[in-house]
């Protein structure tokens, strides 16, 4: 079982605000969809055959990317290049 | 491309999100024909919000690869199509822009999340339409509004341009009225794309043959079992009985791992919707808050106002399987469900040809009808097994329960799309004679 202080804790990890009326809600059908994930304790794996290692990395090659111009005509707030964003500093 | 004026016209069922101004162009094989896109696949100079507000008003400066090659064929793009945010969803009802209604039964769900693509063809407003399926989002909405939908295997279509919800599960996908559309429309966006780095290159060769003597398909008891529907499971196995009479050798057989199977697929998706949309905070584009806020406390506001209810249920819950503590308990053990999905998978695949069964358990639901989020996630039962494992799956209508449709689900081998859709059009033809 979670409690509304542990489903709070999660939003602020997830950078989501929920709020107070809400978390009881939250909390009730977390717990509901947690206690059908309880299926997975009783997963017994078979044995697995282990792989060789090799290395699975494409070489860096250089391509073409969007112009800059165009992506940086998206955002509301660009400014020489750059885009403002909230302070990051408290 | 130029920008394409978004135009108003009759949509009775809510299909579209952006419609376009579509002028018949080009040469190729799908010349003037229209194609509706589903609105989480990007499209250069039209709008592309994933059923979510939070990109209201993104314009991508890019198409995805699928969409270059059905322009490039010369299909004219129709529209953008509603959808559950982001995808999360079996209905169509949690999109930012209401509901989607069913063409079959305007006072029910369309499916989800690709209802809008669905309800599109099925309404006939047009003849053929992408989608995106995470754990059947084609798949559900074919079967409830009564047309055909492929999920192909994972890795055969490119999902450049595809904006990501749970990568290792999804693959963009055709729907069309006629399984020989699916196959043409699959045809035209399987080609190969070296930016889709789990892309295989192979050539998407059709072959509807419409011959199934022969043919050996597995049955899973599990896809018959409790939560499905008796007339739904009759009209399917009624289904496999006309192949069978064409020819083709019914072979019973069991999936254990069906047992858990939507719970790995619920932890696994929500675990990488966690961290694939992390990236929205409203700093680039979309919904944005006031940038002299602190960033967490303008991120956090941004996110709670721009994502919905689903979504953020999903974020939270994928953020709480990987958090330290319950990564074990939870991620770690729906990797090992998932492997052993695959693994029965393997195991049936070694001595049939396919495996069938109902798409989904019920007929469409009435919208409103699910308010509780797990009663909504256990209709995905029978769909999540073939993204669990990265299989092509595919609904076919077979026949009405109540007036409304049914689907039949093919699933195949890994990479064998050809065969899946062949089965299909065996069926279709079978019954149509």
């Amino acid at each position: 079982m979670v409690s509304p202080d542990d489903v709070e804790k999660i939003a602020n990890l997830a950078d989501i605000r929920l709020s107070r009326e809400r978390l009881g809600e939250f909390t009730r059908e977390f717990n509901a969809i947690l206690d059908y994930f309880n299926i997975l304790d009783t997963v017994r794996e078979e044995a697995r055959e282990r792989r060789g290692e090799f290395n699975i990395m494409r070489e860096d090659e250089i391509t073409a990317s969007l112009p800059q111009g165009e992506v940086l005509a998206l955002p509301r707030d660009a400014e020489d290049g750059f885009i403002r964003a909230p302070r990051v500093m408290e | 491309m130029k920008a394409q004026a978004a135009i108003a016209g009759d949509d009775p069922f809510n299909a579209f999100i952006t419609r376009c101004e579509g002028k018949p162009a080009g040469t190729g094989r799908l010349a003037g024909m229209m194609v509706a896109v589903k609105d989480n696949i990007s499209t250069c100079g039209i709008p592309t919000s994933c059923g979510s507000k939070i990109l209201e008003g993104y314009t991508p400066p890019y198409n995805a690869h699928v969409v270059d090659l059905i322009l490039s064929e010369g299909a004219v793009i129709a529209g953008k199509t509603n959808m559950d945010e982001f995808g999360m969803g079996s209905s169509t009802e949690n999109s930012a822009f209401g509901p989607t209604k069913n063409p079959a039964d305007p006072s029910r769900v369309p499916g989800g999340s690709s209802g809008g693509s669905a309800a599109a063809v099925a309404a006939g407003m047009v003849p053929m339409a992408l989608g995106s399926d995470t754990g059947g989002s084609i798949r559900c909405p074919a079967a409830f509004c009564g047309i055909v939908g492929l999920k192909p295997s994972y890795g055969r279509v490119s999902r450049y341009g595809l904006v990501a919800y749970a990568n290792s599960l999804e693959q963009i996908g055709p729907l069309a009225k006629t399984v020989s559309d699916v196959s043409l429309l699959m045809e035209v966006i399987s080609r190969y794309d070296p930016r889709d780095s789990t892309m295989h290159d192979r050539l998407f060769t059709p072959r509807l043959t419409g011959e199934v003597k022969g043919l050996r398909i597995g049955v899973p008891a599990e896809f018959f079992g409790a939560g499905v529907d008796p007339a739904v499971a009759g009209s399917v196995r009624e289904a496999i009985g006309v192949m069978e009479e064409m020819g083709a050798c019914v072979v019973p057989c069991s999936m254990p791992s069906m047992a858990y199977a939507l719970a790995a697929y619920y932890v696994t998706c929500t675990s990488e919707a966690s961290s694939n949309l992390a990236r929205f905070d409203g700093v680039r584009y979309g919904a944005s808050d006031d940038i002299r806020k602190p960033w967490h406390d303008a991120f956090r506001e941004v996110r709670a106002k721009g994502f919905g209810e689903e979504v953020r249920r999903r974020i939270l819950l994928g953020t709480f399987a990987l958090s330290a503590g319950y990564y074990g308990k939870y991620y770690a053990k729906a990797q090992a469900a998932r492997r052993n999905v695959s693994g029965d998978f393997a195991r049936i695949f070694r001595d049939v040809d396919v495996i069938a069964g109902p798409t989904m358990p019920t007929v469409a639901f009435r919208i409103g009808e699910k308010t509780d989020p797990l009663s909504m996630y256990l209709s995905d039962i029978l769909t999540v097994p073939a993204n669990l494992a990265g299989i092509p799956a595919l609904s076919v209508p077979c026949g009405k329960v109540g007036g409304l449709p049914v689907g039949l689900q093919i699933m195949g081998k890994p990479f064998e799309d050809e065969q899946v859709l062949d089965v299909a059009y065996a069926y279709e033809q079978g019954v149509r004679d």
